[in-house]
């Protein structure tokens, strides 16, 4: 027997996308299409072909990949590089193109929390339809219902309709049942981001515990700082292609240093093409020195400033632009807001281009590269009009003047931050014995 | 096959294979019988959630039929005059075809909506897609038995006594559950991708009703050849059989026509059960 529990050869996925609309059709196009629609409804419907589409994108393509039982492995990529489609094919949800994959074991997929949920029923009804959906045996929840109530924290209100929850509530309901999956391969989709601090912290904790117990389990994330801590290894999609494959802080570091050029800057001229909605688009984002020139590179004693530009299409909302600023490894150094702003806080905003400018004060960051997400949204109730990652990056340096937080020491300093804090010392006299006087 | 041998020795045990499928597959109706859990979870579902938050709650169930009774008596029965060819008052006569009626038009509805209504858990879970348009028209037999006690309290009202014939009655119910769910079969699968399902469901299931025998008797079709043919709508058999053996010989006894229907009704169910898995790979995709 060997140790293997999934291994994929040539695996692919096609997904057919719909023409573009052509804008001029005649109404005798129309027409004729409507009087050929049922032939050719029909004559589709018996050969068993989906709709004809012409053009097709490959999802994933020539997938490779081999996981040893009990390893967790973290998979990393853009919005559309192929991450959750990869999961399905691996849980059966949807069938390959191309390739075949081989898995030994129960697979359990957790790609949302609370799939299936029935507001009607009540959390204990909802355990049991759930568990079955998620693929427990009936005695396997019975067996494990208090548990599951417990690490949820709603026994009060255990026979209420879940939709008398909060939000809050139905979720972490929902991640209870779903952490007490037990299959041999666990495959999960970004589902840390619920609940409170506290509960997102028990939650990553239950995930460690997991890989631990020598689970399998692929994990599917942006933070991070989650993949950081649960997985030894990861697995770097691109356009649905396996960009690298191996030690995490390594693939990490590639990956957020894969377009770092020219992050002193990013510009949209034309709303059209901007991100945000029909209420707020983003217009400029840049890096600024004290003199208000643009850089990407910065003294460890210098501030950094950082400008946000956005169009407001609307009057009625009090959205904040909110910087992430990430460290090389993807660590969340700090987040900051401009809720402190007295110009800003609390106020609904006018229609305008806006200009929000945030000081880094120097003797701050570290030496090393540094990244920023820039979002503006709504802080309650929670709404995003823009989630931009990675837009800006910069990289921090100490020319050695002797005057930042390691003074002359020549080698790295560790830490995030590297900030001069005061400090105070004092002495007393040793007495003749080496006590106390 | 040496070659999997040797490759199977890679893994920790016995191993899945996921690669592409082509062609007419198989129905794979062992694993569906794993996954009897979920059938009967997804079925006490749909059945727990049907009355929630209604004022009459279950009565729905025998309101439904109820009512069209009091139509069909006073249209069909006093205006039309139609005579079920016995002496069975035409009330019941009506609704001992409405009940397996109704249960097979609520099985039919819900199950082609079955699989966009789950849309959600399709996407995101795997298990037989089967599941879901099974449990849809088995949720319909609590609201059948309800409808049923009723017939039977009618009956009683009336001073019929139900025959022995009513040992027979499970056979017809299952020949309505297959038709129900052998047409629910190929409408869920076809209403993944062609919403026009949706609209086109309420009017089949107004013209299968016509023309089937709930509001007159078969016996309104004099040539016996014909009346034999008429057995090719399965729904025929379902409620001559049905009345058969709730109102005992007074009504036409069952003969070949019966036979005819539940062929067709298993034409059906196997056809549209290798359609659903036909198309079951895509569903993830497009629903």
């Amino acid at each position: 027997m060997g140790d293997l529990v999934i291994r994929s050869e040539g695996l692919g996925k096609r997904y057919r996308i719909g023409d573009l609309p052509s804008e001029y059709r005649t109404l005798r196009e129309t027409i004729v299409d409507l009087a050929k629609a049922p032939y050719r409804m029909a004559r589709r419907m018996i050969r068993g072909e989906s709709a004809p589409r012409t053009q097709t994108i490959w999802a994933l393509k020539d997938i490779d990949f081999e996981v040893k039982q009990g390893e967790v492995v973290g998979v990393i990529g853009r919005n559309g590089a192929g991450k959750s489609t990869l999961l399905k094919v691996l849980s059966r949800i949807t069938e390959p193109s191309a390739g075949r994959v081989r898995v030994a074991g129960r697979v359990g997929s957790l790609l949302e929390v609370g799939t299936g949920f029935h507001p009607e029923l009540t959390g204990r009804e909802n355990i049991y339809l759930n568990g079955a959906i998620l693929g427990m045996r009936h005695a396997e929840i019975e067996q494990r219902f208090d548990e599951i109530v417990a690490f949820s924290e709603i026994e009060k209100f255990i026979d209420t309709p879940v939709k008398h929850y909060s939000s809050g509530m139905f979720l972490r309901l929902a991640f209870a049942v779903a952490a007490h999956l037990t299959p041999e391969i666990l495959l999960v989709d970004e589902v840390l981001a619920v609940g409170d601090d506290r509960f997102q912290k028990k939650c990553m904790g239950k995930m460690e515990s997991v890989g631990k117990e020598g689970r399998t389990v692929l994990f599917v994330s942006h933070n991070m700082t989650a993949i950081h801590r649960l997985c030894p290894r990861v697995i770097l999609l691109d356009e649905g292609r396996i960009r690298a494959d191996g030690d995490t802080s390594e693939i990490i570091a590639e990956y957020l240093n894969a377009d770092r050029s020219e992050a002193d800057c990013k510009e949209w001229n034309n709303p059209e093409t901007a991100p945000g909605d029909s209420t707020l688009k983003l217009k400029r984002v840049r890096l600024l020195d004290r003199n208000r020139r643009v850089r990407s590179s910065f003294d460890i004693r210098e501030p950094v400033w950082v400008e946000v530009e956005y169009w407001a299409f609307d009057t009625a909302q009090r959205f904040l632009p909110i910087l992430m600023v990430n460290t090389e490894d993807g660590i969340c150094a700090f987040e900051t807001a401009a809720n402190h702003d007295p110009a800003y806080s609390g106020k609904t905003r006018k229609k305008g281009i806006y200009r929000s400018l945030c000081r880094i004060p120097g003797d701050f960051f570290n030496e090393g590269m540094y990244s920023i997400d820039v979002f503006i949204r709504v802080l309650v109730p929670r709404k995003y009009f823009v989630r931009e990652s990675n837009l800006l990056s910069f990289r921090i340096q100490d020319s050695g003047s002797g005057l930042s937080v390691k003074g002359e020491y020549p080698k790295v300093w560790s830490g995030v931050v590297a900030p001069i804090l005061p400090w105070e010392t004092d002495v007393r006299p040793l007495s003749r014995t080496g006590g106390e006087e | 096959m040496i070659k999997q041998d040797s490759q199977q020795a890679d893994f920790v045990g016995p191993v899945t294979d996921i690669a592409p499928s082509r062609g007419w597959v198989s129905l794979r109706l062992r694993e569906l019988w794993e996954f009897r859990e979920l059938l009967y979870f997804l079925t006490w579902r749909d059945i727990k959630v049907r009355y929630k938050q209604t004022v009459l709650g279950a009565a729905w169930a025998i309101l439904q039929p109820l009512l069209t009774m009091v139509v069909f008596s006073l249209f069909f029965g006093d205006l039309a005059g139609i005579k079920p060819g016995s002496d069975i008052p035409y009330p019941i006569f009506s609704y001992a075809g409405l009940v397996p009626w109704t249960f097979f038009t609520y099985g039919l509805t819900q199950s082609s909506n079955s699989l966009v209504g789950n849309a959600q858990l399709i996407k995101k879970v795997f298990f037989p897609r089967l599941v879901v348009p099974i449990a849809s028209v088995l949720s319909g037999v609590v609201d059948f038995a309800l409808a049923f006690v009723v017939l039977i309290g009618m009956m009683l009202a009336y001073g019929i006594v139900p025959s022995v014939n009513l040992l027979w009655l499970p056979l017809f119910l299952l020949l309505a559950f297959i038709t129900a769910l052998g047409v629910g079969l190929w409408l869920s699968a076809l209403n993944v991708e062609y919403r026009d399902i949706r609209f086109m469901v309420p009017f089949l299931s107004q013209f299968w009703m016509f023309s089937s025998p709930v509001a007159y008797p078969t016996t309104l079709i004099e040539n016996h050849l014909l009346r034999t043919l008429y057995g090719l709508n399965p729904m025929v058999g379902v409620l001559d059989g049905f009345r058969w053996a709730i109102l005992g010989g007074d009504t036409a006894a069952p003969g070949p026509m019966i036979g005819i229907s539940a062929v067709v009704a298993v034409i059906i169910l196997v056809s549209g059960t290798f359609y659903f898995r036909r198309m079951e790979r895509n569903f993830a995709d497009v629903v």
